[in-house]
């Protein structure tokens, strides 16, 4: 009798075919949101640095942050550290044991992708609204 | 390793249509994963079109019935048909579940069927679960104890006994492991849902003393801490069990015994 022919198996799909959860997308926005953090961090380094390199640097650096490019940055920078706070606190609050619930873990994903926009809006309007 | 895309001989290609028969006019399509050993084929997608007006509620019934009239190639696992023995886990409309227990009503247009996600795949729906079964069997999921053994039973409290609901339910369908990203990333080394959340079911039994031989088993940067809290086997259980919640009761263990 002929041996059966056998090959290697295939891999079935995975990451292309799954329906992402509400609490899958955040989960990976807090990862987003930390290297976006680590990014931003720069940016603020690239200030003070030019700072202390004195005023024609510093007004460089000042006219980037002024461009739209550069205030695109910074409003990411803001919401990135806006969500990684929530959904920190999210974090915090499951590390105690607390909101495991299925609806609990749905609704409290919500709040922070929700939130995070809403206190992002607030802080630049509020900004804004100093700069007169 | 973080991967996202399929392995060259895993790339799903598009498969055949197998069209309803004459005069049926309640045709629902069913798209299917398939793939054999026995030929040189890449996975393929074949399209199934299903008599609706002859055929069961659940994804389960349409699967027998495509097997039965349609194409006695396909293969998967099936037995109790009732939601207990774990057996038809398959990955429907997107969603890790029980092709008996989901029903065609829940879902939304075609019918998508594919094996559990991220696993080896033995023919058509059937994913190998060796490797999952190695790691139940690694978490030692009977009494362990000490003390001698009573005339009769180990006795428990009713409060103690409460305490492993939810817990002991679990059929070990793989549904949750199968759709954690931790686990598809790093299955090699983390324990994957089901295997913490029996676990679990042994820690907080108070019958067994074997609770700080069981946490060092996991104390260990992957086995259990691989766990981000994603979700995904709380919202994909069958079963309505809360993995997400015994793996968090785990680490607080761990935290309780470390200070």
């Amino acid at each position: 009798m002929a041996e059966p022919k056998l090959r290697p198996r295939p891999r079935s799909p995975f990451f292309d075919i799954y329906r992402w959860p509400l609490t899958m997308l955040t989960s990976i926005l807090h990862r987003v949101t930390g290297i976006g953090i680590a990014l931003g961090g720069l940016l603020l380094a690239c200030w003070l640095v030019a700072l202390a390199l004195g005023p024609d640097s510093y007004a460089r650096v000042q006219a980037f942050h002024g461009h739209f490019i550069g205030r695109f940055l910074l409003f990411g920078f803001t919401w990135a550290l806006v969500y990684h706070w929530l959904n920190g606190i999210r974090h915090l609050a499951w590390d105690a044991g607390i909101g495991f619930d299925k609806q609990t873990g749905f609704r409290s994903g919500l709040f922070v992708l929700l939130g995070s926009v809403g206190f992002t809006l607030v802080i630049w309007a509020l900004a804004y609204m100093m700069r007169g | 390793m973080v991967e996202f895309a399929l392995p060259k001989n895993s790339k799903v290609k598009k498969g055949k249509l197998h069209k309803a028969p004459e005069g049926a006019t309640n045709v629902r399509n069913f798209q299917v994963y398939r793939w054999s050993p026995e030929d040189d084929e890449n996975p393929r997608v074949d399209t199934y079109e299903v008599d609706m007006d002859t055929c069961g509620p659940m994804v389960l019934d349409a699967l027998i019935k495509i097997k039965d009239e349609i194409d006695p190639t396909l293969t998967f696992r099936r037995s109790c048909r009732e939601g207990i023995c774990g057996s038809c886990a398959m990955n429907i409309d997107g969603i890790n579940t029980l092709a008996c227990t989901k029903g065609m009503d829940e879902v939304k247009g075609d019918v998508k069927v594919y094996p559990l996600p991220h696993a080896d795949v033995v023919k058509d729906l059937v994913p190998d679960l060796t490797h999952f079964f190695a790691q139940h069997a690694m978490m030692e999921p009977w009494l362990k104890t000490d003390t001698p053994a009573p005339e009769g039973e180990w006795l428990q409290s009713e409060e103690d006994r409460e305490k492993i609901d939810g817990l002991y339910e679990c059929i070990l369908c793989a549904s949750c492991s199968t759709a954690c990203p931790s686990y598809w990333w790093n299955s090699d080394r983390f324990m994957g849902p089901a295997a913490l959340l029996q676990a679990y079911r042994w820690l907080i039994d108070s019958r067994d003393e074997a609770t700080e031989e069981r946490l060092d088993a996991l104390e260990d940067p992957f086995r259990l801490y691989r766990c981000h809290t994603i979700f995904n086997c709380t919202n994909t259980c069958p079963k309505g069990l809360n993995p997400a919640k015994a793996i968090a009761e785990i680490k607080k263990m761990m935290l309780e015994r470390a200070v």
